[in-house]
């Protein structure tokens, strides 16, 4: 599993900067888009993957009973998430009026502010 | 009452965006709102270095969960310098938006947007926690996209693309670093990391991720060879906007550079600060060459943050590589000076340059002229940063770069300080470029200046010229009083290397 995790977030990575050198902003968001998923499996993958086992503190004890998942990394995943989401949100919204503006999407056409 | 003290920085900026939120359609609230909220925030990161100053290292703990389960604020003397700085900038920068931003933009949220980006600096400054320095970065990155693209003009919404886009990649290495780090130590705790990554066993691994750390960093700070997005984006918003951004936002990658490299990766000193070190002096010098290339008043300042980030650096590289702690606490201390005073004139700088852009109607600098003749107070409150700015006595910039230059020298990197004295010629060399064709040279028949003169009312260009002097004053005091400054700065440089005191004031004495 872990194997197998490991291949899907290097492909993540791989198509994500692929996609990010494509000579479109649309192409250019899905990239970024499929990056932050590559970070976000990554921390998932690099927590510890333990199955069937939750974090309960059984009755009468101080700490849960080992093997336990650790929680946390799921807690990163999902602020993770909920910021890139609005960050998504936005670089959408900020690519559409870009597009709408400038007339086209083209990231070589973008010379304007580099004069 | 020290945890009130910690956590007001955050809570008065966050209260300030609330309440403006809340008065959408009544821009006057908001204008009054975010003044008195820059003047508060301003005195409580003064309470707070003063409290830091007398009783040391301030800690606290959200929710009373012990660290390293909690999330820790904590504010050592280096943080407390750096939330009074924004204090400083976010209260000149606030007080010259109040004459110079347009109605259009004072509509659309300014105020609020100004305070959300100040609250997520003064959080990046004051946490003790990784993934929430990540958090903090992500408010102030948000605030500065939506600054950054408000008004949607073309140059700007060009800016903003290349701004968001590398900004965002960098946000995504951030994470994969801070993933990578707990799988590694089961904390983020950026003390307890530093004690268990001490006894780590696979250093190779933590020397990897470091530089992950390295390059999200470098990116937000603007290091060579990661800085392209800066001068492509710094020129394109509204003068106040590009104050902020240039007083703070590279800074705030700087700080958690040198946060990360004296706290967390320490332990191959001679691979992570050498590189650190090179990269300093090609930061330097691609900075200076750009900006000695350029015709557009902001984009010449663009390019000297991107040069200027480099002496800080520098300081950083070379407390990691010299073996005495007296030398290397110098050289840190030295860093801590350059951004004290480079905060301040730099801000200030793009804060003239606004104004210059104002009353010549352009922002080329060969269609500009004439400003000494009509605005003599503005030329010389433009000179003294400009000249601080180039490391002229007795400014503060003069003894920023004497203690990094002396530094340099005791550790014998004779070639970077070489770069980092010829970069020092480079950029009074354009400033004397700016002052020539901005202020000296007659206003140019074609400039429109020139057919409809600028109508800044009287009142006006006083709003606009309190913030500058304030900091043209400050810049002056600062090089006048260098040594209690740098005593202040020699205090947080010694509190960073010595991470034991910092490391138990997080954890607690049981550590």
């Amino acid at each position: 599993m872990l194997t197998l995790l490991a291949i899907v977030t290097g492909c993540l990575y791989a198509a994500g900067t692929y996609m990010m050198l494509r000579r479109s902003l649309f192409k250019l968001i899905l990239g970024l888009v499929l990056l932050s998923h590559g970070a976000n499996l990554l921390i998932f993958t690099v927590g510890g993957l333990t199955r069937g086992h939750a974090p309960v503190i059984d009755a009468g004890e101080d700490v849960p009973t080992s093997p336990w998942a650790d929680p946390v990394p799921q807690a990163l995943i999902l602020t993770a998430i909920v910021i890139g989401f609005a960050v998504l949100a936005f670089t959408l919204t900020l690519f559409h009026r870009a597009y709408q503006t400038l007339g086209s999407d083209d990231p070589d056409d973008l010379k304007l502010s580099d004069q | 009452m020290n945890d009130v003290v910690l956590v007001l920085p955050l809570l008065i900026p966050l209260l300030t965006v609330a309440l403006s939120l809340l008065a959408w359609r009544w821009i006057a609230f908001q204008r009054a709102v975010a003044l008195i909220g820059a003047i508060a925030l301003l005195g409580a990161s003064v309470l707070l270095f003063q409290r830091v100053y007398s009783v040391g290292t301030i800690v606290t703990q959200a929710g009373a969960w012990q660290a390293p389960y909690g999330i820790t604020l904590v504010a050592d003397l280096f943080s407390a310098i750096m939330v009074v700085l924004a204090g400083i900038a976010g209260l000149m920068v606030v007080v010259f938006s109040l004459a110079s931003v347009d109605k259009g933009r004072e509509a659309f949220g300014y105020y609020p947007l100004v305070n959300a980006l100040l609250l997520g600096v003064c959080g990046a400054f004051l946490t003790g926690d990784i993934f929430n320095l990540y958090v903090w970065f992500e408010v102030m990155l948000m605030s500065s996209f939506v600054l950054l693209a408000l008004g949607g003009e073309r140059p700007q919404l060009q800016g903003s693309i290349k701004y968001v886009t590398l900004n965002l990649v960098s946000s995504a290495i951030f994470l994969a670093a801070v993933g990578i780090l707990y799988g590694l130590t089961g904390t983020l705790n950026m003390a307890d990391l530093a004690i268990r990554l001490g006894e780590s066993d696979r250093p190779v691994l933590v020397t990897a991720v470091g530089m992950l750390f390295l390059v999200a960093f470098g990116i937000k700070a603007a290091v060579f060879p990661l800085f392209f997005w800066l001068p492509a984006s710094y020129h394109t918003p509204p003068g106040p906007v590009s104050a902020l951004f240039a007083g703070l936002l590279t800074k705030v990658g700087v700080y958690a550079l040198i946060r990360m490299f004296t706290l967390v990766f320490v332990q191959d000193n001679a691979y992570t600060h050498t590189l650190i070190l090179a990269l300093s002096g090609l930061t330097m010098l691609t900075g200076v060459l750009g900006a000695v290339a350029q015709q557009e008043f902001r984009r010449v300042l663009s390019f000297h943050i991107i040069s200027q980030i480099g002496y800080m650096t520098m300081g950083l590289g070379l407390a990691g590589l010299v073996e005495s702690t007296e030398l290397a606490t110098f050289a840190l201390a030295g860093s801590i000076f350059y951004i004290i005073h480079h905060i301040i004139v730099k801000t200030n700088l793009f804060l003239v340059s606004t104004v210059a852009g104002k009353l010549c109607g352009m922002v080329e600098l060969k269609r500009q002229g004439g400003l000494y003749l009509s605005q003599p107070l503005l030329a010389f409150l433009f000179l003294v940063p400009a000249m601080s700015l180039a490391g002229m006595p007795p400014l503060s910039g003069f003894f920023a770069k004497l203690s990094l230059i002396k530094a340099g020298l005791l550790a014998e990197q004779y070639l970077l300080v070489a770069t980092a004295l010829f970069v020092g010629l480079l950029t009074l060399f354009s400033m004397t470029k700016i002052w020539s064709e901005a202020f000296w040279k007659p206003l140019p028949e074609e400039s429109p200046a020139s057919r409809n003169p600028p109508n800044l009312s009287s009142k006006q260009m006083r709003i606009l010229l309190f913030p500058i002097g304030m900091m043209a004053l400050l810049t002056i005091t600062i090089g006048f009083c260098a040594e209690p400054v740098f005593s202040v700065a020699m205090r947080a440089a010694e509190e960073l290397l010595q991470r034991d005191g910092y490391i138990r004031a997080v954890m607690g004495e049981a550590q």
